[in-house]
């Protein structure tokens, strides 16, 4: 029981060693969705950090695939299905983190850390949904 | 040249958090929000570690007057929360609930070239440029939206 919680912890403490990283070096917040997504619209002195930070996790997920493959889930067949639900998901994921300013590391983590009444606001609400969403597709659907 | 050395150090070390913690597979993601059903709260260890140290850590580096490699801190909004906010955040969530992946995740999983990713990750892109384009045209704020968390000081 208390290894099953090591690795999540230890998983925890990284993502936010990451975000502490990047605040002292940087002076920048570690939120995902903010960093990647001003992308699409490069203002120059602006990019390179975001581009770089960007290489660094697909790194870390090159590195994770090599090292512990078991991180990611098996390969299975596609089904049509599953193409429009991924691509719905990951339209609603983009459009809405970006509308509210914030995912799961920039509100979640950093924010919730700072103690900002936005980014607790806004945890609740996706976390609220998500548990939502899950619950209508697994046991009402 | 260091202020890239460290985001991108930023970058590999939060992807190799997010790896050990269970988040980059989506089987534990949607089993951390099932709460209804056979409950996985393991999940919520990682946000809770993520916080303990941050919040830990963000006092010592707020006693420096800037950055190592820049000019200023962020600044935030001050404001309450606001519509904008709240339904981003929900349409966020009815996503995770959906898909299993939040943008962390899904990029560092992108880095398998698994198929999911190859989907999402791209539709994920094109729902960054909604809010944007929509945000823009709004006029709710400047032209390129910029999240609260990164104010608007732009690393020089």
């Amino acid at each position: 029981m208390t290894s099953s919680l090591l690795l999540p912890l230890l998983g925890g403490a990284l993502i936010g060693l990451s975000a502490s990283l990047l605040l002292l070096a940087n002076g920048r917040v570690a939120g995902i969705s903010g960093v990647v997504g001003a992308l699409l619209a490069p203002v120059r002195g602006d990019i390179a950090w975001r581009v770089l930070f960007f290489a660094g996790l697909l790194g870390g997920g090159l590195l994770l695939a090599w090292l512990r493959p078991g991180s990611f889930p098996a390969p299975s067949a596609p089904s049509a299905g599953g193409v429009w639900l991924l691509a719905g998901a990951g339209l609603l994921v983009g459009f809405g983190s970006r509308l509210g300013n914030g995912c799961t590391s920039g509100h979640g983590v950093c924010g919730i850390s700072r103690g900002s009444v936005r980014s607790i606001s806004a945890t609740l609400t996706f976390m609220a949904t998500g548990v939502l969403t899950v619950f209508l597709v697994r046991h009402v659907l | 040249m260091r202020s890239s050395l460290s985001a991108f150090f930023s970058g590999l070390i939060f992807a190799l958090g997010l790896g050990l913690a269970g988040m980059t597979d989506p089987a534990n993601v949607l089993g951390f929000l099932d709460i209804t059903g056979d409950w996985d709260y393991r999940l919520a260890f990682v946000m809770g570690g993520a916080i303990a140290v941050h919040a830990a850590l963000r006092p010592l580096i707020h006693q420096r007057a800037r950055p190592l490699f820049a000019a200023r801190f962020p600044a935030f909004s001050a404001s309450k929360p606001d519509a904008k906010l709240l339904v981003g955040s929900a349409l966020f969530g009815v996503g995770w609930g959906l898909g299993g992946y939040c943008p962390g995740p899904a990029l560092t999983a992108l880095a398998t070239g698994a198929f999911p990713l190859l989907v999402f990750v791209p539709a994920m892109f094109a729902g960054f440029y909604l809010a944007q384009v929509l945000q823009a045209r709004s006029g709710a704020g400047a032209p390129r939206p910029e999240a609260p968390h990164a104010g608007a000081a732009s690393a020089p």
